[in-house]
């Protein structure tokens, strides 16, 4: 076996191998690189900014646990920026799971900035039905929630949900998306109710996405965990997503060499073939 | 170094370890993680099930007297469990009939209304952009490259000659579409990857 052989059958465990000490390296000797955000990223923090001081915002957190890496840093980072701009949030999912983790993300942001569950926030957790219930909440938010917290607390004596009865009253929903929950919310809350969208995505999902963004049917799509680094840059707090990104960029270019490596390895072994 | 002292971090951290022992090759580890993992999903639906749907929709409001509110639902699902009964099992295409008719109402307006009309708008793009050359070729991108695209996937005609051509640009598109959608792919993981190492140094070792 020839050496153009041999890298085009590079065994898989050594590939992975190679693989975790790249991906290990950047965070054990704090190496960051430099990045400029994106103008995706840019557009949907200059609109939150551009809302009036205490605008409802609704989070939805259709995510679960596998997808935490790269949507958890992103709604932390947009939670600093709701509520150093005292939006009022209003937290809920189309994933049963993404409500704890996305509880999780508000209590800790909100202690931070010293605001107080049902006054600046409030859980409204999760309920069943994806397009049903967006369309609900098109004609009544609290009665789709049943006008119930989470915890079954009544929504009408909490100042949080004071004037909200519809998407009229949003100023802007954000939804995090693991999966097709977002393609329902621009074609069920923006196109039959005008609902102002922005959408942050894992990176799987984002390409997917852009064709919304292109027609004009949500604001932004922030795309994975390049998004999420961006958002904590703007906010001016460095979290896991920065850091992770210098570890992407090493593992991407590791990807690109073994690419490079197998086709010329292919390529190579083909002509001798040929021969 | 500053191990942690939590029991559940302890079990995440050996679940993650078993999981990634796959990479060298199956063995018991992994074996057991996967069974936890398909057993707790299987339990989580059911309780899932169970406490957002049919306990508050179906359950509450007959425990409570409130039969008649949810009579309808109850008897669409009695008719949907008949397909058990070989005797009696066509009953259940009433409940299928009504879910897949709320399913298509709900589905032909979203898709109409909400993607098809604005993504076809999305196109309707000018040529020529006074003095904006980027946006200009932006737009003779996205336009010809939804019509050489469409123009792959039209069968009515055999794809030779100049709709040939066409279509093989359409291929070109399409081939951009899947090398972005595999870039991005690629990043997804290695985010997925980048949180558990994230995981094991931080929480677990302590090391960062």
């Amino acid at each position: 076996m020839n050496i153009f052989e041999s890298m085009s059958k590079i065994d898989r465990r050594i590939i992975y191998l190679i693989l975790f000490i790249v991906a290990t390296v950047p965070f054990l000797f704090k190496v960051e690189i430099p990045m400029k955000p994106t103008s995706d990223v840019v557009e949907a923090y200059n609109f939150i900014n551009s809302l009036p001081e205490g605008s409802a915002v609704i989070i939805s957190a259709d995510y679960d646990a596998s997808s935490m890496p790269e949507l958890q840093p992103m709604l932390t980072a947009i939670l600093r920026q709701l509520f150093s701009r005292n939006m009022r949030v209003l937290v809920m999912s189309h994933w049963a799971l993404g409500v704890p983790l996305a509880q999780k993300a508000v209590e800790e942001v909100a202690r931070e900035y010293g605001k107080k569950y049902g006054v600046d926030y409030v859980v409204l957790g999760y309920r069943p039905g994806l397009q049903a219930v967006m369309v609900s909440m098109g004609k009544d938010i609290p009665k789709t929630f049943d006008n119930v917290d989470y915890k079954n607390r009544p929504l009408k004596d909490m100042p949080v949900m004071q004037g909200i009865k519809n998407y009229d009253d949003i100023g802007v929903i954000i939804g995090f998306e693991a999966g097709s929950v977002g393609d329902f919310w621009a074609q069920f809350a923006n196109a039959r109710y005008g609902a102002r969208i922005i959408l942050g995505s894992t990176a799987v999902v984002a390409p997917d996405l852009y064709p919304y963004k292109q027609a004009g049917q949500i604001i932004a799509v922030l795309g994975g965990l390049r998004a999420a680094a961006d958002y904590e840059n703007l906010v001016h707090h460095k979290g896991t997503a920065t850091y992770g990104m210098t570890t992407q960029a090493f593992v991407h270019f590791l990807i690109i060499a073994f690419i490079i490596l197998g086709n010329i390895g292919y390529i190579a072994t083909q002509r001798k073939r040929r021969s | 170094m500053h191990l942690s002292t939590s029991i559940w971090v302890w079990v995440a951290a050996f679940f993650t370890l078993a999981i990634f022992s796959f990479l060298y090759k199956d063995n018991p580890f992994y074996k057991f993680a996967e069974s936890v993992f398909v057993g707790s999903s299987a339990a989580f639906a059911f309780l899932n099930l169970w406490f957002f749907d049919v306990k508050p929709k179906l359950w509450d409001p007959i425990a409570s007297g409130n039969i008649l509110a949810v009579i309808v639902p109850l008897i669409l699902s009695i008719l949907m469990l008949t397909r058990f009964i070989p005797q009696i099992k066509w009953l259940s295409r009433w409940a299928i009939a009504f879910a897949v008719g709320m399913g298509a109402g709900l589905g032909i307006v979203g898709m109409l209304n909400g993607y098809l009309v604005p993504q076809l708008k999305g196109t309707f793009l000018p040529l020529w952009v006074s003095g904006d050359l980027a946006t200009t070729v932006n737009n003779w991108f996205l336009v010809f490259g939804t019509v050489f695209t469409i123009t792959y996937f039209y069968f009515s005609k055999p794809i030779k000659g100049k709709f040939g051509a066409a279509a093989k640009v359409g291929i070109v598109f399409i081939m951009v579409a899947f090398g972005a959608s595999f870039g991005y792919t690629i990043m997804a993981r290695v985010s997925l990857l980048i949180g558990r190492i994230y995981f094991l140094l931080h929480s677990w070792l302590g090391l960062i």
